[in-house]
């Protein structure tokens, strides 16, 4: 009886600390550097105001409410939070066990359809140790299996609560370079013709579903892996596809003549500084991962890290993600590549970003990609209340976060690893073995 | 035509001039062999630095490497070596090149004790992976230098982003005994014996943990279980101990390349680089090593460290670690961003590495999240004992601190300029020297090397 009423109550005790999101909750954030995150350059001395999880203003001179939860950010930073424009966090415990890793189906019959917003694990543990990091928002892919196409991606936070999806079947990711190819079964123009037949079946869906027979002998695509293509066909969600090659880009682009609806979003695209005057013509995105500098594969040869400062400053929209790897566990990696991008102004003949691109390109830029920047990535009124407040300069590598906020609720910033830190803080055992502190 | 002859003759000027840095080429002749031992260096170095002119950076900050700081320092340069270091006053020739480090920082170039650069090349395509003999689980007799691929660009991107001055080629982690590993000079050359470092001591590389037992009990064969990985290296041990009391006994024996490098090790001619992640596995290891009579150098990867500070101390033994990997496989669950930092402050030796070849570009930067991660613990480690973690303690695990590794009167001028402090996000290398010839500067086009690989190709000598 006595256990139970005082679990009950420090669990209204964390709530309380958590979240009070029912009445009307005003926070003000005062007194630190502020960063927008959309382009501009950090000012002194800004504030922030978040009403029940919104911002409703961020800049200097800006009027207090009454009644306002003040904290003080004075000598710290204060930016949106982060948004990783490409991981896979969420989908994997451990990568390399297969039981905890959800990225990939290689054995399903399920192509276009897959979607990954019915698998997020908000109590991964990733998740929490990206989040103490002050990465609040990621796109989430899907990694494809046996077909071309892998499915539908998520946008997600990264809070403490069971309920992280932002957005379901945001969008839908297609392989059409190096990778494409092997899916299609081993060459680029069989992944091309594959992409052109799966899209037309979707047409042929869309014009008469009731018709479509998607285990005739002449379908190659599942009725579900064609209803799932429509929104992309129609031009309402976004379809992501990786492609490296400078002359594979452009053939994407050639692709939007055939099927002019589609909201096409580059990812990889390591040779997108030979294009870039293309890419920004068609308006068209791109999510990569801003240090690719090795000729990993024959599809990068022309990779450097200059490859994002270039695009940018052809005017081509460029988000960060982790599209080299390490995407389900080390999204807190995102600060350090943005860094990296305003070094490389310093160096002769690179094409770096200002401090304020490159931290766009890691907070407003992947929710303007996704088509989601009028709700998340930036501190402009309206957007969710997602704000990181720094102990230094966030795109440093010796800073951290002091708090962080997700649709204005204050997150913890313990995760195991902290949990294991602590433990070991001195490795020998004390009184009893290091399993009993705790 | 001309050019090609000038060059040729600045070549041998600097042979001249550096003949006290480099040892002579050993050959098999030049060993008088038992009936069962093995020429000495069968594949000796035949790398010589490149010409230099003699050369102060002042005004810098200076980390020596060996926990030193200078502020406004002086360093100066010349037939190779470091010949001087000291504050603002220290005396230099009238006649030598000055470049003005105000602002700047000034260390012993970085040294990477577990790369796979030339053996896992980029493009990373089948033809080119030569990293992982993985064909059974004791393969000591592969050396890795016999698969370095002496045109892989990741090379001259870990010297202009990294300011990386010399790195071990290690066999891949596939097998228990993976094979020798090789010390190079990170210098373009037409074949690996032309970057290997002169005098350097081999390497044996061992794995525990996930990969072997996975690698071999998929095949349906031992070791596919932990016991079994160690079963395996026990057997193994008790013959190189056979093998090595004949060879000492100058006994008659058929020559064994696997045997002769286990030997080695059990002489201690040879260093152990463990790759090893669980704390538990490590005390195994150092167990089986007290058995054998033979000595781990390093554990590498060894992302649990953090649990057995102390043991590690006590036996001295080095840690080669990432600042913040964890999660990819089982063994790397553990991993916390504290790791390095404890090592660390419980007074073992602690050495980044990278294992990687786009990590191998950022290794200033894995210790400055080290450094951060500590001070978020209240472990205050000041800059110039961090970059102990990147060249001298790294030089020691490799057996070639008395060379290089730190900014000391009479050691290799391999030296890095910082455009700024190279624990900043902000910072690049802006000249690299090694043995005191100037290999990369980033205000100089020419200065930056083009593998063959990608001579021709599209982006050759661009920024990368």
């Amino acid at each position: 009886m006595n256990r139970k009423f005082l679990s009950a109550l420090a669990g209204a005790a964390a709530l309380a600390a958590f979240a009070t999101p029912a009445i009307a909750q005003t926070i003000a954030i005062t007194g630190g550097k502020l960063a927008i995150g959309d382009g501009s350059e950090a000012i002194e001395n800004g504030t922030v105001v978040i009403v029940n999880g919104k911002v409703t203003a961020a800049g200097a001179n800006v009027a207090i409410p009454a009644g306002a939860q003040r904290i003080d950010a004075t000598g710290q930073w204060v930016t949106p939070g982060i948004v990783s424009g490409f991981s896979r966090v969420g989908l994997v415990e451990v990568e390399a066990v297969e039981s905890t890793n959800d990225t990939e189906a290689n054995k399903s019959p399920f192509s276009a359809a897959i979607d990954v917003s019915t698998a997020i694990n908000p109590l991964a543990n990733p998740i929490a140790i990206s989040r103490t990091s002050g990465v609040t928002r990621a796109v989430v892919v899907p990694s494809a299996g046996n077909s071309i196409f892998a499915g539908q991606g998520a946008v997600i936070d990264l809070s403490n609560d069971m309920d992280d999806v932002t957005q379901p079947r945001a969008f839908q990711y297609v392989e059409l370079g190096e990778t494409g190819a092997a899916k299609a079964g081993g060459s680029r123009p069989a992944a091309q013709l594959m992409f052109r037949t799966l899209l037309e079946e979707a047409q042929d869906y869309t014009r008469n579903p009731a018709a479509y027979d998607g285990r005739s002998k002449d379908n190659l695509l599942l009725r579900v892996d064609a209803k799932a293509l429509l929104p992309v066909i129609q031009g309402k969600v976004p379809l992501l596809v990786h492609v490296e090659r400078g002359p594979d880009i452009l053939g994407v682009i050639a692709l939007r003549k055939e099927f002019p609806m589609l909201k096409i979003v580059l990812v990889g695209a390591a040779e997108g500084w030979r294009v870039a005057r293309e890419i920004a013509a068609a308006k068209i995105p791109v999510i990569t991962a801003g240090l690719t500098d090795l000729p990993a594969s024959f599809e990068t040869l022309a990779a450097t890290q200059s490859n994002v400062g270039r695009m940018v400053e052809a005017g081509v929209l460029v988000a960060l993600g982790l599209t080299d790897g390490n995407d389900a566990v080390q999204l807190r990696w995102a600060m350090q590549q943005a860094g990296n991008m305003v070094a490389l102004q310093k160096i002769p003949g690179a094409t770096g970003l200002s401090w304020g691109q490159a931290l766009r390109a890691i907070s407003s830029a992947p929710a303007e990609v996704m088509g989601m920047g009028d709700r998340i990535g930036s501190l402009k009124p309206g957007r969710a209340g997602d704000v990181v407040i720094w102990d230094g300069d966030p795109l440093e590598l010796m800073s951290a976060p002091t708090a962080v906020f997700i649709d204005g609720k204050q997150q913890p910033l313990e995760n195991r690893q902290t949990k294991l830190r602590d433990r070991y803080a001195t490795p020998t055992p004390g009184a009893l073995p290091k399993a009993y502190d705790r | 035509m001309m050019r090609i002859a000038y060059l040729g003759l600045t070549a041998a000027l600097a042979l001249t001039a550096c003949t006290g840095t480099t040892e002579a080429p050993k050959t098999a002749s030049s060993n008088t062999p038992g009936p069962s031992t093995a020429p000495e260096n069968p594949f000796p170095s035949t790398y010589t630095a490149y010409p230099g002119v003699p050369t102060v950076i002042r005004g810098a900050t200076i980390l020596d490497g060996e926990g030193g700081k200078i502020e406004n320092g002086v360093v100066f340069l010349s037939g190779g070596k470091i010949t001087a270091v000291g504050g603002p006053d220290t005396p230099i020739p009238a006649d030598v090149t000055v470049f003005d480090g105000t602002g700047k920082y000034v260390t012993p170039g970085v040294i990477d004790i577990h790369s796979h650069l030339g053996d896992y090349p980029s493009p990373s395509v089948q033809a080119l992976s030569d990293g992982n003999e993985a064909t059974g689980p004791v393969t000591a007799d592969v050396w890795a230098e016999h698969s370095v691929w002496p045109q892989d660009p990741g090379f001259s991107r870990a010297l202009a982003n990294g300011g990386v001055t010399a790195l071990q080629i290690l066999p891949g982690s596939a097998n228990l005994f993976g094979g020798r590993g090789v010390t190079l000079k990170n210098v373009y050359a037409r074949t690996q014996q032309g970057m290997k470092f002169p005098g350097a001591p081999y390497s044996l590389k061992m794995a525990c943990g996930e990969n072997p037992k996975r690698v071999y009990g998929s095949k349906g064969r031992q070791p596919s279980t932990r016991m079994g990985n160690i079963a395996v290296d026990r057997q193994t041990w008790i013959k190189a101990r056979e093998y090595q009391k004949k060879r000492a006994a100058n006994k008659e024996q058929t020559r064994d390349l696997s045997m002769e490098t286990l030997a080695d090790v059990l002489e201690g001619k040879i260093l152990v680089q463990n790759h090893c992640y669980r704390a538990d596995e490590m005390a195994n290891v150092i167990d089986m090593s007290k058995e054998f009579g033979y000595k781990v150098t390093a554990f590498h990867h060894a992302v649990e460290s953090y649990k057995i500070a102390d043991l590690l101390k006590a036996n001295n033994i080095c840690s080669a670690m990432w600042a913040d990997w964890y999660g990819f496989k089982m063994e790397s669950y553990d991993g916390i961003r504290e790791n390095i930092a404890l090592i660390q402050n419980a007074g073992a030796c602690a050495i980044v590495h990278s294992d990687d070849e786009n990590g191998i570009q950022r290794l200033n930067q894995e210790a400055a999240k080290a450094i951060a991660a500590g001070k978020r613990m209240g472990i205050n480690i000041p800059e110039e004992i961090a970059w102990e973690w990147l060249s001298y303690n790294p030089a020691k695990a490799m057996g070639i601190a008395d060379q290089t590794g730190s900014l000391k009167v009479g050691k290799m001028a391999d030296v890095v300029l910082w455009n700024g402090n190279p624990f900043s996000i902000y910072t690049r290398p802006e000249r690299v020297w090694i043995d005191g010839a100037l290999m990369y500067d980033a205000n100089d086009p020419k200065r930056r090397p083009v593998s063959d690989f990608e001579l021709g190709q599209i982006g050759a000598g661009d920024t990368k």
